[in-house]
Formats: C-alpha cells, structure tokens, sequence
C-alpha cells in the first residue's frame, strides 16, 4: 500500500498541475493559430495582464464572473487586432512591437489597478463544478473532474483547434499563409484577412488565459499577476512544434513542475524556495534548446511579414 | 470560362522611376501558344501580373471575347478562366498534392475539407491530359517536372481556359521540357489559349505558333513563329545582331591546373553531395559541368573554394594540396570564385561599386598602405575597372543593389578577372542575367581561356556549356557520369542529366 500521506500529496500536485495548466493553454493555443499563420505575438503576456485585470475589476463591481470573463474576451480582441494592425499593416518588427505590447499591457494593468482598487482584494471566480458521478471516484475524481469551468474549456479547446487546423479550409489557409504566403496570394487569399483573423482569435484566447487567472484560478489581481507565463506559452509552441496536442503536453509538463515546487514548498520539504521557484524557467530554456532542433517543421514564413513583391 | 480571344490593349504600367510597359498591345486566341519574349526587365512579367490582376495597369484595357473586362485579383481573373503557372512555383511545399489544390477553394461540405472530392476530379483532370502525379504525395518530396504538373493541374482544376506560363522550362531537364511540350500541345487541341513566357529562342522556335517580342517595356513587333528564325528573333530582343556561337582556337593544354581527386562532401542537411567525384581541368580549357539544379553541383563549387568542408578527397592547384585551407589562401593561389548567388555571396549589396571591387584585394598595396586605405589608387583601380568591363553605373559610390543583374554580375567578373588567376570556377555566370551581358561574360570567359586560365563552368543551361566548353562532365547525385565532347547529342546529355545513362571516360 502506498503512504496515505505521500498519495494525497500526489492527487494534489496532479488536481493543481491540472488547474495550472489552463492559463497556459489558453495563451498557448491562441499562439499556436497565430504562429502557423506566419506571426509571432510576444506581446500574449501583456494582452493577458490586461485582460486578467479587465475580468477581475468587473467581478469586483458586479460579482459576475461570467461578465468578467466577456470583458477579458473583448480586451483581448482589442489588444488582438492592434498586434494585427502592427504586424500585418505597419509590417513592424514583430519581436520588437510584441515587446511593446508586453510593456504597454504590464504598465496599463498595473495602471488601472492602482487607480481602481489599490489594494488586493479578493472576487468570487468560477466555482468549481464537480462533475456527477465521476467526481466521486477514487483518486481520478479530485485529479480530472472537481475543477472550475475554464479548466474543462481550456482542454476542450485542445481538439477543437486540431480539428479547426486540420480539418476546415480555414485552417488550410492559416497553414498556407504562414507556409508560403505568395501562393495563398495567387490563389486568391487574403493574407491580411487570414492572419488579422488568427491574431484576434490568438488575442481573445489570451483574454481567457489572463482571466483563468485572477478570476478562476487566484481570484485576485496584482502587478505582473502573470509572471512570465505568457512568454513561456510563446516558447511552448516551438516546444509543441505547433500541433495542438503536443502544445497542451507541452503545458502540462510545465503546470505540473510549477505544482510539484509549490506542494514541496508548502510540506517544508527542504530545498530553497528559490531554486524551487526558478523551476519553470529553467526548463523554459531546455524547452526552447529542444525546439531549436526541430526548425525543418516551422512554419516557412514565420515572423515576416506579407508584401506582393516584384 | 469558355475564351476564344483574349485581348490586352494600350496597357502601361509605371513603377517609381520606371516604365514597365509602354503602351503594349498582345492577344491570343484558343487552341494556339503565343510566346512572349524579352529579356529580363523587358516588362514580360509585369505585362502578365496586370493579366492575372496582381497588378493593375494605369491606362489600356482588357478584353475577352471583345467585351472589355476588369481584372483586380487573381480571384477575378481564375473566374474569368485565366490561370498561371509562375516561375517559381506557388506551391506550399508541406501540404500534399490534393491539399495544394483545394486550397482557397470552396468545399462542398463548408467550412470542413472536402479532400476525397478533390482528389478524385483531380485524378479525372490528370488521366484527360497526362499529368500523372500521385495525390496524396506531399509536394517537397517530388521532382521539380512533377511540381509543375500540379501547378498546371491547379490552374486546369479551376476552370482556366487561358494559361499563362511564366519561364516553364527554365528548371527543367531537357526530356521533361519535352514533356511539358507534349502537354502543351494537347492541351491547345483542347482549345485552350496558351501564353508561354520565354527568353530561350529555340524554346519559342519550337513550340508556339506566333511570337510577340518586348523591350524596354515596348512591343517591338509579333511574328507568325513560321514566317521568322532565332537570329531575328535576337535581334528583336537586343536591338542588334548578338552572337550565340564562339570560335574557340585551341589552346595549348598541357598543364594541369585543377585536380579533384575522389572528392567527398556534404549538403547543409549533412547528407552526401559530393560522392568520391574525380576531375581534372587543364590550363586554357573550360570544362563545363552540366546537371539539373540540386545535383551537388553548388556543394561542390563551395568545397572547391574552402567554403565547405571535405570530407575526403584530395583538391589541387598547379600541384599544390589546397584541401580545405581557408578561402583566402585558395585565394592567394591564383583560384578565381563567380558564384551562384550573385547577390548574397558575389557582393556586398549595400556596400558601393567601388567598395565590392576590392573586397579580395583591399588590404594589400597599392590599395592600401599599412592600416589605411588609399583612396585615389583605389578609384583609379575601380574606374579603370568598371570602364574595361563595360559596368553600367552611374558613379563609383552607387550601391551595387541599384545595379542590374547584368551588371552585378560584370562588376563580379571584373573583380576576379583582374587578380589574373589560374583557376576560374564560374557558377551559373549568366543565370538571371540578359542576352547583351550574357553575350558579354561568354566574350570574356572565351577571352580568359586564351590566356591559359583553366576554367570550371557550372552551368544548368545546356545551351551555355554547349556554347562554351572544350570537354563536358555531367553531375548527377553528386557524382560525375560521365566526360564527353561539346558535339555530344543533346538527348544523350539529357539521358545522362537524368541519371538515365552513363558513359566511361
């Protein structure tokens, strides 16, 4: 028999690595679609601040939290396409202005809540809905089904977007647009449409990710409530090497690592909290040297923008 | 879709500085091939975008069957049964056959694929005209020949009636050129209209029926292809007679200047280019290798220069062992480079005429004293230089990327030629580049040849090393199959270029 002690240990950093895993699918997947149609958006970190603070002041004012979620999703359709006008339109540099928009939103949220609520405070979120019946198993009920609504999208989402990819002619022209975008153009698509659509869609999707955040998964709002993760979901996409399911492997792993330092953490299991802490990021960049390896998959026209040449 | 007459009239077309067409009139009606000739920047491809409306034209119109029409995106002129074949082809490269054809199209079963539909009209369209190609092959995996089968397919598939070929055979070998004709050909009996894109005149000569020549961006005449020959057809293109022919007296060839001995090298993959590859170029020869693109030919140009690693093998100059030393000693032995990528490896783009003129020699007197440059001897060197070789620029500190390709590629052959070097390895020399420089450059190298330079051509145009070589080696997958005389037939080159055939030297 297993230690009662060390098994419920265990379903905890499985339940939590499972809630964590939201945001950074979200933003993840959001990326995903962008990236294959040819566009890097560093800028998810700032869209989900943004958002995150959006769903979180909404909840404070009106204890909605379905509100709170609508306000994320409209932030990030709005931060969305002002990345589309930036990359598509003014053909910008997109690892610079994705840096600016990371800025813009980590300084506007931080901004906002000052101004707004100064000090934290927690919101009603999501409750979490205990699937009938299932919930009730041993060990796989509190891993898989006692989590919040978010938490059951986000994996949802997962096939939802394999099958958008592989299975519609959208996702046929989002993968050719960011193959060879002068073929689309000769056939008759527009390759601003394509990637305005995939970088909204990227945008609204990071909305979500932030409000998985502050208003389901911490129920609270602080500077930089995000710490990194949208950058990371940016590298767990090499990391994936863009197809939906190997993404979501992708945050998995990293949700489960940031569960298992926080549970060492909190059973005084004695290794620095601040090596415990860098867990994350460290395997960050041994994802990153992995994707490094596997370019010949890449989506051909990432990063540059689309112009009719000669 | 049905067209019978296609008609552009009056079109002009002006970019910045520019006037690509000139009030240029062109038609063509079904079931002929009507060839479009120029030399490049003659205003051919951008005559043909305003057709396929990825340009529109400032004044003139366009009709089919005699009722004027508006053409503003490919979208509109694939709905009015126009479709193109582009030079380089519009294909996306990890999609299958089937997915490249579907692409932008409706399906049947919106907004899901409906893949099964279309492969299956497109096996029909294949089977009618003798396209065969396999559906669910992804499109990098096949030859070049096979790729522009699906893009003809993608054109056919969407109901095109007028086909717009844009330099069809310039990848090709010469049996799938022969290929492509048969399908040309069947495709006219089947009353398409067909507008085939060209600057080789024996190409036009063969298979179209009328020829319609552009220069500078005007229509200098159309002829019935029957009633005319290629020298005319020169003459049209260039605006004087142009020789395609050389006298090569011979040289006296006794010492051998470059031996590659069982030469082994890798592709940037790191898989085998060059496999265990001997040849020998002697003084005042040119050996020209033949080979369709991709054969390890540019693998084995980089290694001969130091640019790429031997894996085995023995390189030598004038009997001194230059495996891979560095390229500034293969430099110092006398080893002259003209490589392929004119515009990434043969000049700096942004730095100026002069700049690109003393990139090898700039660090040495007179050019320079100790650390610093001396300017006056360097214009001096430069003008000098840009007057023996005819370079077209406006001043010395013009960038050379406002150049042509031409000239690009003359302020090249002026550097390299100027160190008077032994050896010459000329890639592609002429590739890109129009009939007065190509004429020019082949001038020079016959010139080089008499002085005792040995010389390395690498070439994929058959007509070049036909023109040019003393003795041919044709690479195929890394290896050479085989040495012959420049009266070999060119089907037996074609069969060899192929892999088909092998001959012993």
């Amino acid at each position: 028999m297993i230690d009662p002690f060390l098994l419920s240990m265990l379903i905890t950093i499985l339940a939590s690595g499972i809630r964590f895993a939201t945001s950074y699918i979200f933003a993840a997947i959001g990326e995903t679609f962008g990236q294959i149609s040819g566009v890097l958006n560093l800028g998810v970190e700032g869209i989900m601040l943004v958002a995150a603070y959006a769903a979180y002041f909404v909840v404070l004012q009106t204890n909605e939290p379905g509100l709170g979620l609508l306000a994320a999703i409209l932030v990030g359709i709005v931060m969305g396409l002002a990345t589309a006008f930036l990359s598509v339109t003014l053909k910008a540099e997109q690892g610079i202005s994705g840096i600016g928009v990371y800025l813009f939103g980590l300084g506007l949220s931080d901004l906002l809540f000052r101004v707004t609520v100064k000090s934290v405070q927690t919101v009603k979120g999501f409750p979490n809905i205990h699937i009938p019946a299932l919930s009730d198993l041993p060990i796989l009920g509190p891993i898989f089904f006692q989590h919040n609504l978010l938490v059951y999208a986000a994996f949802a989402l997962v096939p939802l977007a394999w099958f958008v990819l592989n299975k519609t002619t959208f996702g046929l022209q989002v993968r050719a647009v960011g193959q060879n975008p002068e073929a689309a153009d000769t056939l008759g698509i527009s390759v601003a449409r394509v990637r305005y659509t995939t970088l909204t869609l990227g945008g609204a999707l990071s909305g979500i990710a932030g409000a998985s955040l502050s208003i389901a998964l911490l129920n609270i709002f602080q500077q930089n409530l995000t710490s990194g993760q949208g950058f990371i979901a940016v590298a767990l996409v090499y990391f994936g090497a863009w197809q939906p399911f190997r993404v979501m492997l992708g945050c998995l792993l990293f949700s489960m690592v940031n569960a298992l330092q926080l549970t060492m953490q909190v059973n005084r299991i004695p290794i620095p909290a601040d090596i415990a802490l860098m867990m994350p990021y460290i395997l960050t960049i041994v994802a990153l040297i992995f994707a490094a390896r596997q370019l010949v998959i890449q989506p051909a026209a990432l990063t540059k923008p689309f112009e009719r040449g000669e | 879709m049905n067209i019978q007459h296609v008609q552009l009239r009056n079109i002009t077309k002006r970019f910045p500085g520019v006037l690509a067409n000139d009030r240029v009139n062109f038609d063509v009606r079904a079931g002929e091939i009507h060839a479009l000739l120029g030399e490049n920047g003659a205003g051919k491809t951008t005559l043909m975008k305003i057709l396929y409306g990825l340009y529109q034209a400032d004044e003139g119109e366009i009709l089919i069957n005699d009722a004027p029409v508006r053409i503003k995106s490919p979208s509109d002129a694939m709905r009015q049964g126009i479709g193109m074949v582009h030079q380089h082809f519009q294909l996306v490269p990890p999609f299958t056959v089937t997915e490249n054809i579907a692409l932008g199209l409706r399906s049947a079963r919106e907004p899901m694929l409906d893949l099964d539909a279309v492969g299956k009209r497109l096996r029909e369209l294949a089977s009618r005209y003798g396209l065969h190609v396999d559906p669910h092959a992804l499109v990098w995996q096949l030859a070049v020949g096979q790729q522009q089968r699906v893009e003809i397919l993608k054109a056919l598939y969407r109901d095109a009636a007028l086909l717009i070929l844009d330099e069809p055979t310039a990848v090709l070998t010469p049996q799938e050129v022969k290929e492509l004709f048969v399908t040309l050909r069947r495709l006219t009996e089947t009353g398409h209209a067909l507008i085939f894109i060209s600057h080789k005149l024996h190409e036009v000569m063969q298979i179209s029926d009328r020829v319609t020549v552009l220069r500078d961006g005007r229509v200098v005449g159309t002829v019935a292809t029957k009633h005319t020959n290629t020298k005319e057809l020169a003459r049209m293109m260039v605006g004087r007679d142009v020789v395609t022919s050389w006298d090569k007296p011979p040289v006296k060839t006794d010492d051998q200047i470059l031996r590659i001995e069982k030469l082994s090298a890798l592709d940037d993959k790191g898989l085998p280019a060059v496999k265990n590859l001997s040849l020998d170029v002697r003084a005042g020869e040119i050996v020209g290798i033949a080979g369709v693109s991709g054969n390890g030919q540019r693998e084995l140009a980089e290694t001969l220069v130091g640019l790429r690693r031997a894996e085995s093998g023995v390189v030598s100059v004038a009997g001194r062992d230059l495996t891979n030393h560095d390229p500034a000693d293969i430099i110092a032995a006398g080893v002259a480079f003209i490589p392929e990528e004119r515009m990434t490896m043969g000049v700096i783009r942004d730095f100026t005429v002069q700049e690109n003129l003393i990139l090898e020699t700039h660090a040495q007197p007179p050019l320079a004293r100790k650390a610093l440059f001396d300017f006056d001897k360097i214009a001096a060197h430069a003008s000098q230089l840009v007057r023996e070789y005819d370079v077209r620029t406006p001043t010395l500190d013009t960038p050379v990327k406002s150049l042509s390709g031409g000239n690009i590629q003359k302020l090249i052959l002026a550097r390299e030629l100027s160190r008077a070097p032994r050896l010459l390895i000329a890639a592609q020399p002429t590739r890109g580049v129009d009939i007065g420089a190509t004429e020019y450059i082949h001038k020079r190298l016959i010139e080089q040849r008499a002085q005792g330079t040995a010389i390395l051509l690498i070439s994929e145009d058959l007509d070049e090393v036909l023109a040019l070589a003393d003795r041919i080696a044709v690479m195929y997958e890394g290896e050479i199959v085989g040495v012959v005389p420049p009266n070999t037939p060119v089907d037996q080159l074609g069969l060899m270029m192929a892999g088909a055939k092998r001959v012993s030297s």
